[in-house]
């Protein structure tokens, strides 16, 4: 595949994004700050970017996300001011403070929404592949979704929908190893690529923490689904930094075991070394996104906490379009 | 008596009710925690702790972790119900049902009619319920009224530790379908509970104040509140009575419309949705009943009928707050309180 160097700069910046804006995020709620149940997306940023990479940051190519649902945002191109906003519960937030962390969106740009129903989301992707199929807009949509969600009915009934259609999807199966504090190990039979396969999809397991791996993937399988082949399978390895949620005490974990995850698996640092090491990007360019990217962070968060809530009669709004 | 969380009491419920009856088991996400994973077993002992330590004393053929696959679980506890075990399932937070729920509308509560008496399904489903903690729109409902609809199964929503304990026991031992309904807020309110085990019989209220002027009839955590609204009440020399069903399938009508041609006067106060909820439905009740014996329009305090939003100004603003209950209290009695501009 081709690198530019520009594009390679941006999905630098965006995963360089995640990481910061969620170090803030974790400093605000040990300092007490409540966002409700925020599960921290950080250590999967070459995922959503690498997937992100492939597809338009407009309505015409859709994703659909979870719980952890901060990165995708950010990959899809969502404005992390208006992120930071939402998660605060300010007036301001892509969901005006209504819907708080799990529920952050901005159709705007085709990120469809975080979910706080496990699986849930999965054959909404199937929805937008369906409506780019009728309508011929040449869009994807993309279902992320954890390995604790692969266990869920209507995953299985989406993917099984999605081949029987030939519908322009492709699933990505983000595996930290954990749903909440229990291994994939103890409730998961089979393993996820040939689960695909028994629907006849094309699937491939990748290295989550290395982008190459995870743009190598997603471009075959979104220039599938662009092109009438339909679904395809992605099952990306990626290692979990923070506890499952803000305030979990991770008593799951193997001491070290964070630890040696931020050691041996960082997505930021890999990018780093190849692109250095193949002279793609220059280390100053790269040293000075990390400035700008933990500096937009810091603002977007910072706004956010003194922004005004949402007014009063907020309560009552939107929840029809009509009355 | 010693003092008591919510969470213990339900906690002790459990081992008591798995202690005497080897056929019980538990079962759900997390329920244990830390399954295979490389650091501690019983990492949560669920998301609340309400079932830590049981898996040490019980292992893990009594206290089963589940995948993230309700329908799947929940089907298997009635399938395991109906062929001689008494599970007891977690569904961790009530708006998952929307994953399983046909296993309760069309299964679980059916079999028995369907089948015939032989048919039965011995089966509790603990799940939780309610704003707390900004959970936001898929994760604080007050969802019970969902359940009370549907006939042949029965529903239960304790609003202290002692009931908690007593009703769990029962519903455990009760030979049909049991959903049981946790308020995430309230696990660490504490009360008084006997370490012995000891039953609540489900359908039968409580009246936990009897007064001459106003009957309050209160579900789950807005018990507390009734209570706080009683005494500011008093103040003002009006007496309240206060009903708390416990359970509201089976309904206690005979003591609260007993109640009700008490006082003539009735406040409903209700966490759940206005539209078809609990609160409505005994007014309705109230109504059709006692209605010769009403002295003022059946008054409801209830969220607005919307999901549970977000941000925290939002959220309290949702949630029925003391202030809301007195202010219905005085107002069927024709004093001026000070209703919160909603
Ligand atoms: C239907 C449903 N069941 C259970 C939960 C509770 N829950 C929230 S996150 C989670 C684990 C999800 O695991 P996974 O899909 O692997 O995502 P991860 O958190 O690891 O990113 C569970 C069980 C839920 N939100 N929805
Ligand atoms: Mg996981």
């Amino acid at each position: 595949m081709a690198l530019s160097n520009e594009k390679l700069v941006a999905a630098y910046s965006q995963m360089r994004l995640i990481r910061a804006f969620e170090d803030y995020l974790h400093e605000a709620a040990e300092e007490n700050n409540i966002f409700g149940f925020a599960h921290l997306y950080a250590g999967a940023e070459a995922c959503a970017v690498g997937v992100c990479y492939h597809l338009e940051q407009t309505p015409q190519d859709i994703v659909t996300s979870t719980h952890r649902a901060h990165g995708h945002f950010i990959a899809k191109g969502g404005d992390v001011v208006r992120l930071a906003h939402e998660i605060f519960g300010r007036r301001d937030g892509s969901g005006g403070g209504k819907g708080g962390t799990m529920h952050v969106a901005d159709w705007a740009v085709g990120m469809h929404g975080g979910n706080g129903i496990i699986g849930a989301s999965a054959p909404h992707a199937l929805g937008a592949a369906f409506s780019a199929k009728f309508k011929k807009t040449g869009g994807v949509a993309v279902a992320f979704g954890g390995d604790g969600a692969s266990n869920q009915g209507a995953v299985f009934e989406a993917m099984n929908f999605a081949k029987a259609y030939a519908l322009p999807v492709v699933f990505v199966l983000e595996d930290n190893g954990y749903a909440e504090s229990t291994h994939k190990t103890y409730t998961t039979a089979g393993d996820p690529v040939s689960r695909a396969a028994g629907f006849g999809i094309p699937a491939t397991a990748v290295d989550g923490a290395d982008f190459f791996a995870v743009i190598d993937a997603a471009g075959t399988a979104i220039e599938r689904a662009r092109t009438g082949g339909g679904p395809s399978f992605i099952h990306c390895d990626v290692p979990l930094f923070h506890a499952h949620f803000e305030g979990d005490q991770e008593t799951y974990r193997a001491d070290g075991e964070v630890a040696k995850l931020r050691a041996d698996r960082d997505c930021l640092k890999n990018f780093r070394d190849r692109v250095i090491g193949e002279k793609l990007v220059a280390e100053a360019e790269l040293d000075r996104i990390d400035e700008s990217a933990t500096q937009q962070a810091a603002a977007a968060i910072a706004a956010a906490k003194n922004a005004p809530q949402p007014p009063s009669d907020a309560l009552y709004t939107d929840v029809y379009a009509t009355y | 008596m010693p003092e008591t969380t919510m969470r213990a009491a339900l906690n002790d419920a459990l081992k008591l009710a798995m202690r005497d009856d080897p056929d019980v088991f538990v079962m759900g996400e997390d329920i244990a925690g830390g399954a295979n994973a490389p650091g501690e077993d019983d990492a949560w002992g669920g998301v609340f702790q309400v079932t830590k330590g049981l898996v040490g004393e019980f292992g893990r053929e009594r206290v089963i972790d589940t995948p993230i696959s309700e329908t799947a679980f929940l089907g298997m506890a009635i399938g395991a119900a109906n062929t001689g075990l008494r599970p007891v399932v977690e569904i961790m937070f009530v708006e998952f049902f929307g994953v399983c729920f046909d296993q309760i509308l069309n299964q679980a509560s059916k079999f028995r009619y369907m089948y015939g008496a032989h048919a039965a399904t011995p089966l509790t489903v603990r799940t939780t319920y309610g704003v707390g903690g900004l959970s936001a729109a898929q994760h604080s409902g007050t969802l019970y009224s969902l359940f009370a609809h549907i006939p042949g199964i029965k529903v239960v929503v304790p609003s202290n530790p002692y009931d908690a304990k007593g009703l769990l026991l029962a519903s455990i031992a009760d030979d049909d379908p049991v959903l049981f309904f946790e308020h995430k807020a309230m696990y660490d309110v504490v009360g008084d509970v006997p370490t012995e085990a000891y039953k609540i019989p489900l359908g039968k209220a409580d009246v936990k104040r009897r007064g001459d002027d106003v009957t309050i009839i209160a579900l789950g955590r807005m018990v507390r509140l009734a209570e706080q609204a009683a005494n500011q009440a008093k103040a003002k020399g009006i007496s309240c009575t206060i009903v708390d069903p416990r359970t509201i399938s089976p309904l206690d009508e005979t003591t609260i419309l007993e109640c009700v041609r008490e006082t003539g006067r009735v406040v409903v106060v209700d966490e759940g949705h206005p539209r078809c909820g609990m609160a409505s439905d005994i007014a309705s009740i109230v109504a059709q009943k006692a209605f010769e014996d009403l002295k003022a329009p059946v008054s409801l305090v209830t969220p607005p009928h919307t999901p549970v939003p977000f941000a925290s100004n939002l959220e309290a603003l949702y949630v029925p707050t003391v202030e809301d209950v007195t202010a219905a209290i005085l107002a069927v009695v024709n004093e001026q309180g000070n209703k919160r501009e909603k």
